[in-house]
């Protein structure tokens, strides 16, 4: 067999051809016939009262097809937009759930809300026609910042949630840890801000609707890591049509780093008024519309104080967040900066008593969700940041502190004081090896050595701990989540032998069908060439849950592997027929059905074959065709692990920082393909340097405007930013998958801030200004740090 | 980008009188600045006059005196120029250091001198060096020339058809760049000309200026460690989300010191 694959071979990316060629099919790259195009007015302010729109002169612009507003879509019954994971406060309260309509009604609570729609037959002609919509607004008072969100006499976000406060919400025995800082030889206190992201996809956010009048089925193409879950939540929470008459399609899609979970205002209205106009209408995002409309991610700030015996071992932590939702609740939003974040606080320690209070506002700031860690990320930026900055004060090195407070790897399963159950780990090796990789011994004498020269050098560790695959659907049930966690698959063999695998997973640069090949080709032994990885069509593929939090492998790989095993079960029963032997005595192997101890064998494509031409077949005890599917639900998340270490360079004159080194060793469970790991470690590696050093979103406190609102001002991490990265694995595998996979797209970006600060902090720490510098380290924010008095 | 009448004159002439005839006409070289602002709605000229079929404002000159740049000339053939880099190596440096490699393909030394954003990276050199602007109808020195935050002593319909350099015994280019934008957010260009040292700043203020108390103590010794203590008032100098004018006042002099190491 010429290219078959194995498991844990460097195989290049099948889909790279087309993404690299141009040949990619994105949503705006569909043609539809007789299309219409979608403009959204948006809010220029961030709180008004709409006191009235007059729509007449848009209307009678040219091309304009229809002009909807926050009337139109209210007489229409179009539900509002839906949070799907209800958290419950300290007192077992629901959170508070303001309205969220598609289009605003009487008010507008954040720069970019949307205030109308107009349907033209050109996008210039609809976006000409917005320009002649005029709406009166009064202008009223916004709160964007966060420290002030919650306090007394804060402008009001909702008149339905009093003190702009969504939930108010804990985890942990308080209690225990009251008696922990009780007992405490020291305590180490720290503040921390978790900086506002603006995830910058590369495809911005599209939508195209189209509506058959013949059948009454409505089709939308969009920019979706999840079609089931957009179908699902439009059909049964906002638009009210029945899921088989809704098909939703996410073709090729340009990235998405979380934002392209949620179910937004414009896909929604395209959907519901195609079926309006009677006529297709497609919508993309323009640059500035997606820094003001893409859902934003972290935004915490946060106070922890952490208690040590005299031997430096964590007995106690304590942990203050508010974590901001933004002006309405995305679909996620509520879980993050607790559920994803909360129970992550153990970090890779013993620390035995945790308790943490999360209080989330509302502001009249873009809405926050997921993005790339998701939670995760703040966690181990604060864990991490708390642990190095212990070591300081006690004068222990950070690497051995870490190394004095790890789990042991006896010790798993290993329950955390905040709810999880880690499966696997082995903590010691790994930052061993990150400490070899980095010359971590070695590193005074280039601290020395930059100081020659008038720089100032530091070394930060990062040792973070995740939890991904989302995950067993009675867990994450019992904890709010509104849908299942499981995932699809299906193997659909073709007569000629090759095969389709679809999974319910998508694929929006993660590489999928290169991976998900992989398994099917080492499972199978089928070429690479003779798989097609499908995803992304409620019509083609069974009902799965997405891709987003490092699941696709876990969950979406594993079911991939149980529709293998009955490809080979039923395998079994056509090959024994076929070779009129018994069943119990055929293996299978290397792509073909044998008779155990004799030189018999039948090849899978025959019997795949023989499955679709059933003419000497076991009819009477074997259906025919070969089409399996399964779907899997994890019995737990996986805990990918790892160590990063950071070499930073600052020149004092400037503030600039410059990193000269950077480690990552990761424990991700077995690897399917080395490659594909290593770009989604860089990828999310940049991610968490761009947090720590550049990216912020940052708004006007007096007018809520949104200052970074185009590269311009948002500073993304590109290449000369970066050193080129030194990567190794330690490999635990996961316990309890088939694969013994873990997860691997969200660890760079999870771990990177925490090393990269600690760097910077490292490095300040010489001229006395470690406690000063907050995340993004830009080089304004450092050389004030250096110049403070 | 909202509707406008488009032209494109072959002649100096022929764009002055178009641009002259229009209601509310705007001249266009590499469009590097306009077109962005035109598709963002941020303009609405009734004519765009485009100058890429004047082919007489294309060209590099270099005598014995000096460099003198035809207005159309990209960035990219300024920076590849090895006459250029002969003549005022700064000055080949300084455009190969312009944008991106797209932008340095498309934007030219007249439509930089003629938009005079504060943060551009020409009007430094045209400044320190001392040159002449030369439009369809007079001279202009530079310091005449840059008037404030994107104006000029440029009238309405007057085309600028090169830039003049005299040669410097010395020069060089220093840019701290934004972030974001990696537009200067302080340039500083430092110059040993016929006339004595001359260090022009551009991205720190709302124009381009030079700091007399720099050239005067590069006059008693040009040296960095002569320009490291002249200190800058913050004072007038921009500010915003990647710098206060407090930090821009602290990197004029940073970069100055640098500039003037790099010149020799």
């Amino acid at each position: 067999m010429s290219n078959v694959s194995k498991i844990g071979d460097r195989v290049h990316r099948k889909e790279d051809r087309r993404f690299l060629t141009g040949t990619g099919r994105y949503v705006d790259d569909l043609q539809l016939s007789r299309c219409t195009h979608a403009h959204f007015l948006r809010s220029p302010h961030a709180h008004a009262r709409i006191k009235g729109i007059d729509t007449s002169k848009a209307a009678a612009s040219a091309g304009v097809v229809a002009v909807f507003t926050g009337k139109d879509t209210a007489d229409a019954k179009v539900g509002g937009l839906i949070c799907g994971w209800v958290v419950k406060d300290k007192h077992g309260v629901p959170h508070k759930a303001p309205g969220h309509p598609a289009i605003a009604l009487d008010t507008v609570r954040h720069v970019g809300d949307t205030v109308a729609m107009v349907i033209a037959d050109t996008a210039a002609n609809a976006r000409d026609a917005a320009d002649k919509i005029e709406v009166d607004y009064e202008v009223l008072p916004a709160i964007v910042d966060l420290t002030k969100a919650l306090s007394a006499g804060a402008p009001q976000v909702h008149s339905d949630v009093p003190g702009n406060l969504c939930y108010d919400w804990e985890l942990g025995d308080k209690a225990a840890v009251d008696a922990a800082f009780a007992k405490a030889a020291h305590v180490t206190k720290i503040d921390v801000v978790n900086n506002r992201l603006i995830p910058n996809a590369m495809e911005p956010r599209a939508a195209a609707a189209e509506y058959d009048r013949g059948t009454g089925n409505y089709t939308l193409h969009t920019t979706s890591q999840n079609p089931h879950v957009t179908r699902l939540v439009l059909s049964a929470f906002v638009l009210g049509i029945p899921e088989h008459k809704l098909r939703v399609i996410a073709p090729d899609v340009g990235g998405g780093f979380g934002s392209k979970i949620f179910i937004y205002a414009e896909e929604t209205l395209c959907v519901w008024a195609a079926g309006k106009v009677g006529r297709s209408i497609k919508w993309t995002a323009d640059r500035s519309e997606s820094f003001m409309t893409d859902a934003h991610g972290r935004d915490h700030v946060t106070h922890a104080e952490i208690a040590m015996d005299k031997d430096g071992k964590f007995t106690g932590f304590r942990i203050d967040t508010i974590a901001n939702m933004g002006a309405y609740l995305s679909t996620f939003a509520t879980a993050v900066p607790t559920y994803l974040y909360g129970t992550l606080l153990a970090g890779q320690y013993t620390t035995p008593a945790i308790h943490v209070n999360v209080r989330a506002a509302f502001t009249h700031t873009t809405p926050v969700d997921a993005y790339r860690g998701a939670g995760r990320p703040e966690a181990t930026y604060l864990v991490e940041s708390i642990v190095s900055k212990a070591a300081r004060e006690i004068g222990v090195d950070p690497a051995e502190l870490r190394k004095r407070n790890f789990i042991a790897p006896t010790a798993f399963p290993y329950q955390t004081p905040v709810a999880l159950t880690y499966d696997s780990g082995n903590y010691v090796p790994i930052i061993d090896e990150a400490m070899k990789l980095s010359d971590y011994a070695g590193f005074g004498a280039r601290q020395s050595a930059a100081k020659a020269k008038g720089k100032l050098r530091g070394i930060g560790i990062s040792s973070y701990i995740e939890a991904c695959g989302l995950a067993p659907s009675a867990v994450v049930g019992s904890l709010g989540a509104g849908v299942g966690q499981w995932e699809s698959a299906q193997l659909r063999f073709n007569p000629t032998g090759n095969v389709q695998v679809l999974t319910g997973s998508h694929s929006h640069g993660q590489g999928h069908e290169t991976t998900f090949a992989q398994i099917v080709s080492d499972k199978l032994g089928v070429p690479m060439d003779q798989i097609e990885v499908v995803h992304g069509d409620t019509s083609q593929v069974p009902f799965g849950m997405g891709t987003y939090g490092s699941r696709s492998l876990a969950v979406g790989g594993s079911a991939i592997m149980k529709a293998a095993d009955k490809i080979i079960a039923k395998g079994k029963k056509i090959a024994a027929h076929l070779m009129e032997a018994a069943e119990a005595d055929i293996v299978f192997e290397n792509g073909t059905f044998k008779v155990s101890g004799t030189d018999k064998n039948v090849p899978l494509a025959q019997a795949v074959f023989a499955a679709y031409v059933p003419h000497n077949y076991p009819i009477d005890k074997v259906e025919p065709g070969m089409d399996e599917n399964a779907f899997y639900d994890p019995s737990n998340f996986t805990y990918p692990s790892g160590t990063q270490i950071c070499e930073v360079e600052i020149d004092p004159d400037t503030g600039v920082v410059e990193i000269v080194h950077f480690v990552a060793v990761d424990d991700f469970g077995n690897i399917v393909n080395p490659m594909v790991v290593e770009g989604q470690v860089h990828g999310g590696i940049a991610q968490g340097v761009g947090q720590a050093l550049m990216e912020a979103a940052a708004y006007d406190n007096a007018t809520g405007q949104l200052l970074s609102g185009s590269y311009m001002d948002y500073t993304m991490p590109r290449a000369d930013d970066l050193p080129s990265f030194t990567l190794g694995y330690k490999t635990t595998p996961c316990p309890h998958n088939p694969l013994g996979v873990k997860g691997c797209g969200e660890a760079g970006a999870i771990a990177a801030p925490a090393a990269v600060m600690n760097a910077v902090r490292d490095a300040l720490a010489q001229v006395g200004a470690q406690d000063r510098i907050e995340m993004p380290a830009t080089p304004q924010r450092v050389w004030a740090a250096i110049n403070a008095r | 980008m909202y509707d406008f009448a488009y032209h494109k004159p072959k002649s100096v002439a022929d764009a002055a009188a178009a641009v002259k005839k229009a209601s509310d006409g705007k001249l266009m070289s590499g469009g590097m600045t306009l077109i962005p602002t035109l598709k963002q709605r941020l303009a609405h000229p009734s004519d765009v006059v485009d100058l890429a079929g004047v082919s007489d404002l294309v060209g590099i000159k270099v005598d014995a005196t000096g460099v003198t740049i035809g207005a159309m000339t990209k960035h990219a053939d300024v920076a590849s120029s090895a006459d250029v880099a002969r003549a005022i190596p700064a000055l080949a440096a300084l455009a190969g250091g312009i944008g991106d490699r797209q932008v340095r393909n498309r934007g030219t030394i007249g439509g930089s001198v003629a938009n005079n954003d504060p943060a551009a990276d020409y009007p430094a050199a045209l400044v320190a060096l001392g040159a002449t602007v030369t439009t369809n109808e007079r001279k202009i020195a530079a310091e005449d020339f840059f008037k404030g935050m994107f104006e000029t002593a440029l009238k309405d319909g007057e085309i600028v058809t090169s830039v003049s350099f005299p040669t410097a015994t010395k020069a060089a280019y220093m840019k701290f760049p934004n972030p974001a934008s990696r537009y200067a957010m302080v340039g500083v260009f430092v110059a040993q000309t016929a006339s004595g040292p001359r260090v022009a700043v551009t991205g720190a203020g709302p124009a381009v200026f030079r700091v007399k108390a720099m050239e005067e103590a590069l006059a008693k010794s040009w040296s960095a460690d002569a320009v490291a203590n002249v200190k800058v008032p913050a004072e007038g100098l921009n500010s915003d989300i990647h710098a206060s004018a407090e930090y821009r006042a602290h990197l004029v002099t940073v970069m100055a010191k640098r500039a003037v190491a790099a010149a020799g």
